[in-house]
């Protein structure tokens, strides 16, 4: 689901983030709120929203390299409205921020970009589509061919993604409730997508193949006021079915989930169906993370172990979170991606 | 014991207050000085450090239009989208503050000086009205602007830093830059910059801004100056300290006698004199506070005029200076007390109390051979020495070796004057000078060494203000300078002067890589301006007409020195293309080489480079009517404009004010000078009774007496001026000739001053004068009954 880094968005500006998800619950004032009758229209969704707070474009992926070496990769447009306008210029409230990941097995490579709205150095069109920040782009002819590159001091990629399957609303027709006391977002997925491209390491560069989930959210008040950060998990299974599932911490926790049928089939699962537990914690960043999960979804069957590939995958970026990717042993068997936030030590 | 032995230390003062205050008040005035002036390079420096973490100047590459124009918007989109980490700066004047806009969110150091804490909003910032951020003397004096005004102490003094949005409608410059800063870091892969933007040059980060490098040289003036006032004010504290201990041996040696360990009346007076340090040094911090206060004005408004450098001219209470004022007040003490307990420790037990005994002492053999030695050390240093520490090091022993000198070459003199004296009046009147000069040696040298730093410092600070004046005029031969912002306004800036009769040079340039180091490359025209207004520190024989039939190039003295090219060294000017130096020009302040070639060649060779900056000939009574020209044919903006005349008369101003410092200066230091005579006289006067009294039983005045010990001050200073003028002249060689050269690359030319050598000789006579004045004075008034008493009292 991606609720991450809504705080980011809310306030992004640097220090002010570091404070951290707890003040997610901001008000949405003049801001658009996401309605539950609401029918989302494509390609146009696929594009920016500026009357709403915060919205990204959010890519994760699980590779394989030519020796069998598991890799992931996130790809990441944050937008972010100081006021829910837009405009040509230096004054346009639209602020973005684009974070990009690669991580193996002992690394994790990560950087950041921000950037105003407004002057063209980031944004987003929805066809044919084009979201970029600086040299970073996702972008192609349509919304099921992307081509997919970023690069940082230390690392870049540059990578194509096909669609094999269709857009997946989640929760009400794309009506993803987040609290008990009704916030929500407008939330769908491509999970479909089939990768192959080249990374590039410090050690070279390295072919990949794989699969990538790419999740849009926008919202202009995500987080009820007591709810304190969160766990995602985005898992693919061998089966060829997908699990989008979320604890939103609080009191009490608040959880969702879809359930995605290979074919594209999605059923919605409302709070208390889907259950996260850690059951190891690591020492990550000077935080207790924790790096190993059993997750359950029991109307499914679904009762597995989630264990990150690395467990050092922190985001050191303005605002701090851990995401990485994870494999999936247990009932069923796959590989996937977990994001947490709001572990501020 | 302990307070037995106190008590009698601090009767000792109790019963001589004057030489408490003499001792107080000779440290607290060495510190004073000392502290004053590290108080004005404190706070300049300071000032300069907040500019460059403001402006990302020096620590960051920027990337600049090659033709020193502005930068479309569009371009720094491109570059970011072609992989570069670059972050866009837009500054011009609003008012009489400097605007300067910046983007937050890619600039590597954040907001600079701006602090972005859990209080700032970078949404009041980004958005809205806008902020704009600056000390609150610079928010004053902003024009209204609408924007919120955000109190930034740490901003550099009279700049302003907003969103480069606002600043860009503040400044009417919508979609212009600047520069960009190139962050530190970039990415793995980014397209070439000649690929994406051809036009723009990428220069490396310098190790200062160019404005540190400019102020170094007035900065280290003023150090110099700091470190003769140390000097100065050492000997004083020297002086002083050993008059204290002279004047107590007969307590210290009753003291003694009645059981006193030597051990603990060292150790009490050594935790007296640290407790009277302190207390000076107290007094002196705040003394040299009050100085500094009274000169940063005058040093600011110097420094912005000379450099454009902003410094802020209100004083900061820094630790750094006041702890290290401190630090001087007692170090120095210890320095001075040092040989004096050393003294008192071997000091027999049953040693008489003759006071001049001590003092005789310090003459002899041993000052000759260290003050020939420390002189040989700096003419060795000069001649051999590498690297400014050599330089430094070099000034240090010709200044004490200087004032070494003095006694020994004082004793010389008066021998002299005593075998040429006739009648026994003026036998007395020497022998009795001669007799007193040790007493007297320690203030006489302070004032031999305030005198030479206030010669060289002169002499440096009025050389370096005909050169700079003479180069403004080389440089500024033009009556009117004009930038233009493309090859069309250029063409028009052109025809319109060429209409109106003006004589157009323009002025080719580009940065290249000569012999290794970063240059400018100058294509100068054809034209009698140059061969009238240019002059040459060397040159071959037709240097112009050489250069003009493209034989050869012209470099500056920095690209001479660091290069080492030599007239008729082959300088490779472009690829295949290397030409002989035809001559070396002088170019004060500019961090970086230079060299000219002659048009023709300028444009065969770069035909990248077009001419957007043109010098103009005209009628300088027309330069007015010119310049409405321009802005009406040409629409050149009144600040693309630069007027010979105003430059000049500005540089002049600003020369005015350096002199308003130095000779505040010269005066205190020659004052505090002064004190010391006073001092050392007042305490002299007590002691010199015995010695005055058969004078005055043989018929000699009082009056009379008090006059041959005003003429003998006077003597004295004269003598001791006579020996610091080419002391002073040494200093002011070392520092323009060796300093300058090994810290800034350039040497400046040394001119004499000698009117201003006579008013400071007149000065330091006249300092001399008044501090004798007053023991003159009393000595007129000494009760017969005391005269009379030397002769019925043992001594």
């Amino acid at each position: 689901m991606n609720v991450k880094l809504l705080a980011v968005l809310v306030c992004l500006p640097m220090q002010a983030l570091a404070q951290g998800f707890a003040g997610l619950g901001s008000e949405a004032g003049a801001f658009a709120v996401p309605k539950p009758d609401t029918v989302l229209q494509f390609p146009a969704d696929h594009g920016a929203h500026p009357d709403y707070r915060i919205e990204w474009w959010y890519l994760t992926a699980n590779l394989t390299g030519p020796d069998g070496t598991p890799y992931g990769l996130q790809w990441t447009l944050f937008r972010s409205a100081l006021a829910p306008t837009d405009g040509q210029g230096w004054d346009t409230p639209q602020l973005w921020m684009g974070h990009a990941a690669v991580t193996t097995p002992d690394a994790h490579f990560v950087t950041e970009r921000l950037a105003r709205g407004g002057i063209g150095q980031a944004g987003v069109q929805a066809a044919p589509f084009s979201a970029w920040i600086d040299d970073w782009v996702m972008e192609g002819p349509d919304f099921n061919r992307l081509r997919l590159a970023a690069s940082g001091p230390d690392f870049g990629y540059d990578v194509a993604l096909t669609a094999t399957g269709p857009l997946v609303l989640h929760g009400q027709q794309g009506y993803s409730v987040k609290s008990a006391s009704g916030q929500a977002s407008n939330y769908y997925s491509q999970p479909f997508f089939d990768l192959s491209g080249t990374l590039t390491l410090p050690d070279g560069p390295v072919p990949v193949t794989g699969t990538a989930w790419l999740d849009r959210e926008w919202s202009s008040q995500p987080l009820a006021a007591d709810q304190t950060g969160w766990d995602w998990f985005s898992l693919s299974f061998d089966s060829g079915d997908k699990l989008m599932g979320f604890v939103l911490r609080g009191q009490p926790d608040y959880t969702a989930a879809t359930w995605i049928a290979a074919d594209g089939r999605t059923t919605a699962y409302a709070d208390g169906a889907f259950a996260a537990t850690p059951l190891v914690r690591q020492d990550v960043a000077g935080r207790k993370v924790p790096v190993e999960w059993q997750v359950r979804l029991p109307d499914r069957g679904v009762d597995v172990t989630v264990t990150a590939l690395n467990r050092a995958a922190w985001m050191a970026t303005s605002v701090p979170y851990w995401e990485g990717p994870v494999t999936i042993a247990g009932s069923h068997g796959g590989v996937g991606y977990l994001e947490m936030t709001g572990y501020d030590g | 014991m302990t307070r037995a032995i106190l008590s009698a230390l601090a009767s000792h003062w109790r019963r001589n207050p004057l030489q408490l205050f003499t001792l107080l008040a000779g440290l607290a005035l060495g510190t004073a000085l000392w502290s004053g002036v590290q108080a004005i390079n404190a706070e300049a420096r300071a000032s300069y450090d907040a500019a460059a973490a403001t402006l990302g100047e020096g620590s960051y590459a920027q990337i600049t239009a090659r033709d020193g124009g502005a930068i479309a918007q569009a371009t720094y989109v491109a570059l970011r989208r072609a992989g570069w980490l670059v972050s866009p700066v837009v500054q011009g004047r609003l008012g009489p503050v400097r605007l300067v806009g910046i983007e937050p969110l890619t600039a590597p150091g954040g907001i600079g000086a701006v602090p972005v804490d859990g209080s700032a909003d970078l949404g009041a910032f980004l958005s809205g009205t806008g902020q704009i951020f600056a000390r609150a003397d610079t928010l004053e004096a902003l024009p209204t602007t609408g924007a919120q005004g955000v109190i930034a102490p740490d901003v550099a003094p009279n700049t302003a830093i907003t969103d480069i949005g606002l600043a860009q409608r503040l400044l009417n410059r919508a979609g212009q830059i600047d520069r960009l800063i190139v962050a530190p870091v970039q990415p793995l892969t980014r397209r070439p910059l000649d690929q994406v933007a051809p036009d723009l040059v990428e220069t490396a980060p310098q190790g200062g801004s160019d404005v540190a490098r400019l102020t170094d040289s007035f900065h280290l003036n003023l150090t110099a100056f700091g470190l003769l006032s140390f000097a100065v004010g050492l000997f004083i504290v020297h002086g002083a300290i050993g008059l204290a201990f002279e004047q107590r041996r007969p307590m210290l040696r009753t003291l003694r006698a009645l059981g006193a360990p030597l051990r603990r009346l060292i150790a009490l007076m050594a935790v007296e004199l640290a407790a009277l340090a302190f207390v000076a040094g107290l007094i002196g911090v705040a003394l040299g506070y009050v100085v500094a206060a009274a000169l940063l004005p005058d040093v600011a408004a110097t420094l912005r005029g000379l450099y454009g450098a902003d410094v802020s001219g209100q004083l900061a209470l820094r630790p750094v200076w006041w702890l290290s004022g401190l630090g001087i007040a007692m170090g120095g003490t210890a320095v001075a007390a040092g040989g004096a307990l050393w003294s008192l420790a071997r000091m027999p037990l049953l040693a008489s109390a003759q006071p001049r005994a001590w003092v005789m002492a310090r003459q002899g053999p041993g000052l000759v051979v260290a003050s020939v030695g420390l002189l040989a050390l700096s003419g060795g240093l000069a001649l051999w020495g590498q690297g400014l520490p050599a330089g430094f090091g070099m000034l240090g022993a010709l200044l004490i070796g200087g004032a070494l000198a003095l006694p020994p070459v004082l004793a010389l003199v008066l021998r002299w004057g005593q075998a040429g004296a006739r009648g026994p009046v003026a036998q007395w009147f020497w022998a009795d000078t001669r007799q007193q000069v040790p007493g007297l040696s320690l203030a006489l040298m302070a004032l031999l060494l305030a005198m030479a730093a206030n010669v060289g410092v002169s002499t440096m600070v009025s050389s370096f203000r005909l050169t700079f004046v003479g180069f403004l005029d080389q440089r500024l031969a033009s009556e009117l300078y004009v930038s233009a912002t493309d090859a069309g306004q250029a063409a028009a800036v052109i025809a319109a002067a060429e209409s109106r009769g003006a004589a157009v040079l323009p002025i080719l340039s580009l940065d290249r890589e000569v012999a290794g180091f970063p240059a400018e490359i100058y294509g100068a025209r054809d034209h009698a301006t140059y061969r009238d207004a240019w002059r040459f520190l060397r040159e071959v024989p037709q240097a112009w007409d050489k250069l003009a039939r493209g034989e050869g190039v012209l470099i500056n003295e920095q690209l001479y020195r660091r290069a080492d090219l030599d007239l008729g060294a082959l300088v490779s000017v472009a690829p295949g293309l290397a030409l002989p130096v035809l001559g070396i020009y002088g170019d004060y302040g500019n961090p970086v080489g230079q060299v000219i070639v002659t048009e023709s060649l300028f444009r065969a060779q770069f035909p990248e480079g077009t001419a957007l900056r043109f010098g103009l000939r005209v009628d300088p009574a027309q330069v007015g009517a010119m310049r409405e020209a321009l802005q009406d044919q040409a629409g050149v903006p009144p600040t693309a404009m630069i007027d010979q005349a105003a430059i000049k008369a500005l540089s002049l101003s600003v020369f005015e004010r350096t002199f308003t410092v130095t000779t505040a200066l010269n005066i205190l230091t020659l004052a505090v000078a002064g004190f010391a005579i006073l001092m050392s006289l007042l305490t002299l006067a007590a002691m010199r009774l015995p010695h005055l009294a058969p004078v005055w039983a043989l018929g000699l005045t009082r009056r009379r007496l008090a006059g041959l010990d005003l003429l003998r001050a006077v003597v004295l200073a004269a003598l001791t001026a006579a020996l610091a003028l080419p002391l002073g002249l040494a200093l002011a060689w070392a520092l323009l000739a060796v300093v300058n050269v090994e810290a800034f690359g350039w040497r400046l030319p040394m001119y004499l001053f000698w009117l201003d050598y006579l008013r400071l000789g007149g000065l330091a006579l006249l300092a001399a004068a008044l501090a004798a004045l007053w023991p003159a004075w009393r000595l007129s008034r000494t009760p017969p009954a005391r005269l009379l008493g030397v002769f019925r009292h043992e001594r």
